[in-house]
């Protein structure tokens, strides 16, 4: 049976819903399950999997939508109780003499008068509103909701500026202001190095990387994809040099960008002259350029920007150890693969490491794609229906429509990794895992079962197929990293221990 | 040292708007996070958004709200005569019957007003029975119009007619006069559509001998009587002035008798007089409407001002007037069912849409806006004593004002939430609340029942959309 609920005027954030949409779907029974917000948008996806009604149609952007498709009607049920059971502490009275949850930022400054940073994750067509507000309180914000457009973008980053305010994002997904981990990030050791980075995983990964080699973060500032564009002109990289300039906490400055529009990056690079402290730059995939200035260190890779910034910190990190057990595992995957088995497809919950990955891998492995790439001919335009070698972003709104970043929800990877085991072309698969804040509690133990299930899809039909994974997460981390990593051991994948070095370690089974 | 080095020196204190999966996260690393409870603004209207925030940030408009709200707080309402709507409502015309709520044809009209103005037809001898007077009505030779138009405010059907007798309610701050007719009482009235012999007798006995003598006791009184006094007291006594108005009803009658006692009139006919008064206790319900609104009257008119200085339905739509904009601009959308209690032998299916002018009261702070002081109502109109608390208490947000002259005990005597702002109900998708009688569809049967209602929120949406145009 399908049936399909309106509740007027109840709002519950999306990711909250899209993680509720996901857990009825594994109620058994459940064919469908849609409950969402009634956005034009989510209204759209309801006619696309026929549960759509009249009174949907006509519902407003404030009323909630829940329609489930069950086999019969105990499955349903089962599925509506447990909405209702999920999404019933919204609805619990506050008991007399209570403090109601504040509604609005002002109201919530009544509450914490001393409150000094806002996090936005609302929907993008209101999150520059309530930026706004937050910035007008004198607080400083981050802004991990996207949909943000340029021009309100620039109006809030021009604003955070005059007023000495931060203005992470739209679209920031990590940073670590005085150690606490916002949105997505991983707990790391306290330290000198001081990071200002416009990309997520990016950052998250040179902070890792850090901590992995001994070094320690004082600042991560986000800044958001697009502020380095030509219209927003680097107001918050500019800012945060600044201000690690300053800080006395910090000895060592690592930016991490796409390489700018070339106008941004003189502006940007005359602000690092001006800076006494060593700075490296890290323009990820940017082209490597010997007549830029000496004064600035320039890299081109994530760990490569995190071992220049733990060396400058005085910690050797020497050469790598050439591990005589990681050099063997790269053999037995190489010689187990038939003639035919010769791509990779790289499935990626991070952006970053799945766009530093195709940097990589491109040196080496021909005519690779991606829905990541920015050169025309590695761009990847059918997402469902392509042959090659393969790196897809799985945290693209393609991917995503509906459903939680997979960082929050892995499983959103698993079909893409049978879809994978099942081609007969394909040699490695590649993963990455996220830990830390944000990110899901077991990312490796959800996704166990299906590279089990891959591994045995390939075994019947003759293949052996090497997995190739790396765990972009650290030993402190909330979600046990040993653990994390010896489940994938034990299942007999590769691990690198830099997103770069995963990247590598295909390139050799694939040479 | 700049504002970002200055927050590397401190304790993280944190607003979380938004999914509070990112407040877990935080109160793990032992961070002070505070979650909203966040809806978006305007029911997520991005085009009403922008004229919200772009309203907001104006001056003028806060100044003019400001005036608005001490208008209709300053307002001084005196109950200072009885006289016929003919001789004392301004535009009143022999052949004019006015009605509640915005304008509205005869062929449109709900049934207790179609009733009401049969009723009204038979006892102005215009028509002899109930044929004749729908012929009479919907011949174009009567002129219908909105009694908030003529300062006039009536509850349910509001049908006011040449020679019925009004409450002449004086403005002694503002010099403005509002008027309302005489409460017949429970039961079969013509408010609620009944007009068979026993509804006109009444109305005439109301006529001949209640109201002359009533004009020449308010007449022995010099100055009037104070209801703005009488209103304060009853919500201290239990009373909001809208569904309750047992207590401003006794101390009205305190006032009245004496004076009543003291005409030249018949001992008979003055027992009769004060009896009405004592067995009605919804009599004072027509006297607290006229004197909300006399002030909501002089909030009216301020340029640049959102403030709401009319709510009023008609029984099939609910209409608003803002102080910024036109005297006869109205705002409307279908009026809402009422929810709550039905009467005995009623089910929901039975009621008449919200109809009356009696949510002037809301207009003015008092009625559901100040149900926090009136436990006794809350049994009446579904739901505890908690929930009127919290009506009174979330009327706060959309309002510009509290006034301390009808103040809540329940609330440590705070005032009561006034001046409705449009901008306000818009941003935050908060409705006004009213409670109120509900009116049996079909002409002349009656109340069924009681309870809350709001008036559609697409009223106020056209009125800020209105106002951003001109303004």
């Amino acid at each position: 049976m399908q049936n399909t609920i309106i509740r007027k005027n109840e709002y519950f954030d999306s990711v909250t819903l899209m993680s509720l949409s996901s857990k009825i779907l594994g109620v058994e029974g459940v064919e469908e399950a849609v409950v969402s917000m009634a956005t034009d948008m989510n209204k759209e996806l309801l006619r696309n999997v026929g549960l759509s009604t009249k009174e949907s149609d006509n519902a407003e952007n404030n009323d909630l939508l829940i329609a489930i498709k069950a086999i019969d009607e105990k499955s349903y049920n089962e599925a509506l109780k447990s909405i209702e059971e999920l999404l019933k502490p919204k609805n619990k009275k506050k008991a007399k003499g209570e403090v109601e949850d504040p509604k609005t930022i002002s109201e919530a400054l009544e509450q914490m008068e001393d409150a000094n940073i806002a996090l936005i994750s609302v929907p993008g067509q209101y999150a520059a509103r309530e930026a706004r507000k937050a910035l007008e309180n004198g607080l400083h914000v981050m802004i991990f909701s996207d949909n943000v457009t340029l021009e309100q973008e620039r109006e809030l980053k021009e604003m955070g500026r005059d007023k000495g305010l931060l203005v992470m994002g739209p679209d920031c997904g990590t940073a670590s202001i005085n150690n606490i981990g916002l949105c997505f990030a991983n707990e790391v050791r306290k330290g000198n190095i001081g990071i200002v980075g416009a990309s997520g995983t990016g950052l998250q990964e040179v902070m890792v990387q850090i901590h992995n080699l001994g070094g320690g973060v004082s600042q991560g500032i986000g800044t958001g994809g697009r502020d380095l564009k030509e219209e927003i002109g680097g107001i918050m990289m500019i800012e945060g040099l600044k201000a690690l300039s300053n800080d006395d906490n910090t000895e060592i400055i690592v930016l991490v960008s796409k390489p700018p529009a070339k106008t941004v990056e003189e502006k940007i690079l005359k602000e690092v002259k001006a800076i006494k402290k060593p700075v490296i730059i890290c323009f990820l995939d940017g082209i490597k350029d010997d007549k830029k200035d000496s004064d600035v260190k320039f890299v081109y890779n994530l760990f490569d920007a995190a071992k220049e910034a733990v060396n400058l910190v005085g910690i050797k990190t020497g050469k790598e150890k050439s591990h005589e057990a990681l050099k063997l595992k790269i053999r037995e995957a190489k010689e187990n693969l038939k003639a035919e088995q010769k791509y990779v497809r790289g499935l990626y919950c991070g952006g970053t490491l799945c766009a530093e990955a195709l940097s990589v891998l491109r040196e080496n492995i021909p005519s690779i794609k991606s829905n990541v790439a920015k050169v025309e001919e590695e761009k990847l335009e059918d997402i469902k229906e392509y042959s090659g070698n393969i790196l897809l972003d799985l945290g693209e709104d393609q991917f995503t429509v509906g459903r939680p970043h997979p960082m929050i929800e892995p499983t959103l990877r698993l079909e893409h990794i049978l879809k994978q085991a099942k081609d007969e072309t394909v040699g490695v698969i590649l993963l990455d895992f996220e830990l830390g804040f944000g990110s899901h509690e077991d990312p490796v133990g959800v996704t166990l079962d299906t590279i089990k299930e891959s591994k045995e899809i390939a075994k019947s039909n003759g293949r052996d197929l090497a997995f190739v994974a790396y765990i972009c997460g650290t030993d402190i981390d909330k979600q046990n990293y040993n653990n994390q990593k010896m489940m994938l051991e034990d299942a007999g994948i590769i691990i690198g221990e830099s997103n770069l070095e995963a990247a590598n370690i295909v390139a050799e089974i694939l040479s | 040292m700049s504002g970002i080095n200055k927050l590397f020196s401190q304790e993280l204190k944190i607003l979380n708007i938004g999914t509070s999966k990112f407040k877990d996260d935080l109160e793990l690393q032992g961070q002070d996070v505070l979650q909203l409870d966040w809806e978006p603004a305007a029911g997520g209207d991005i085009k009403l958004l922008n004229i919200v925030d772009k309203l907001s940030s104006r001056k003028e408009i806060e100044t003019a709200n400001k005036e608005a709200v001490k208008r209709m707080i300053n307002s001084h309402p005196i109950l200072v005569d009885i006289d016929k709507a003919i001789n004392v409502i301004p535009g009143m015309k022999e052949n004019m019957i006015l009605h509640s709520g915005p304008p509205i044809e005869w062929d449109m009209m709900a049934g207790p007003m179609q009733g009401a103005i049969i009723g009204a037809l038979i006892y102005e001898k215009r028509a002899k029975n109930e044929d004749e007077a729908r012929k009479i009505a919907a011949s174009g030779e009567i002129e219908f119009a909105p009694c908030n138009e003529h300062n006039t405010v009536g509850p349910m059907a509001g049908i006011v007619s040449p020679s019925m007798p009004v409450h002449v309610i004086y403005n002694k701050t503002y010099g403005n006069y509002g008027y309302c007719t005489i409460n017949e009482g429970l039961g079969k009235v013509l408010r609620y559509g009944a007009f068979n012999d026993e509804v006109i007798e009444r109305l005439r006995w109301i006529e001949e001998e209640f109201a002359p003598t009533m004009k020449k006791a308010l007449k022995n009184t010099q100055d009037g009587i104070d209801i703005k006094s009488i209103i304060s007291q009853a919500i201290h006594m239990g009373d909001e002035c809208h569904n309750r108005n047992k207590a401003a009803t006794s101390l009205f009658f305190r006032e009245i008798v004496s004076y009543v006692i003291d005409t030249d009139v018949d001992t008979s006919v003055i027992k009769r007089v004060l009896d009405f008064i004592k067995e009605n206790e919804h009599y004072f319900l027509n006297l607290s409407m006229p004197s909300c609104k006399v002030a909501t009257d002089a909030a009216h008119g301020i340029e640049n001002s959102t403030i709401v200085t009319t709510m009023a339905r008609n029984g099939v739509e609910f209409g608003i007037r803002v102080s910024g904009l036109g005297e006869k601009e109205w705002f409307t959308a279908p009026a809402n069912m009422i929810k709550g209690l039905m009467f005995p032998g009623f089910k929901e299916d039975d009621a008449s849409p919200d109809i009356g002018d009696s949510s002037i009261t809301e207009t003015m702070g008092i009625g559901g806006f100040s149900m926090g002081a009136s436990p006794a109502i809350v049994q009446f109109v579904g739901g505890t004593i908690e929930d009127a608390i919290g009506y009174s208490e979330s009327m706060y947000n959309i309002t510009e004002g509290e006034n301390t002259n009808y103040s809540i005990p329940n609330l440590n005597f705070r005032g009561s939430a006034i001046g409705i702002d449009i901008i306000k109900v818009i941003e935050k998708g908060i409705l006004p609340i009213i409670n109120t009688g509900m009116a049996h569809k079909v002409a002349g049967i009656g109340q069924v029942g009681a309870g809350l209602v709001n008036p559609p929120m697409e009223c106020f949406k056209k009125a800020i959309t209105e106002f951003d145009r001109k303004n």
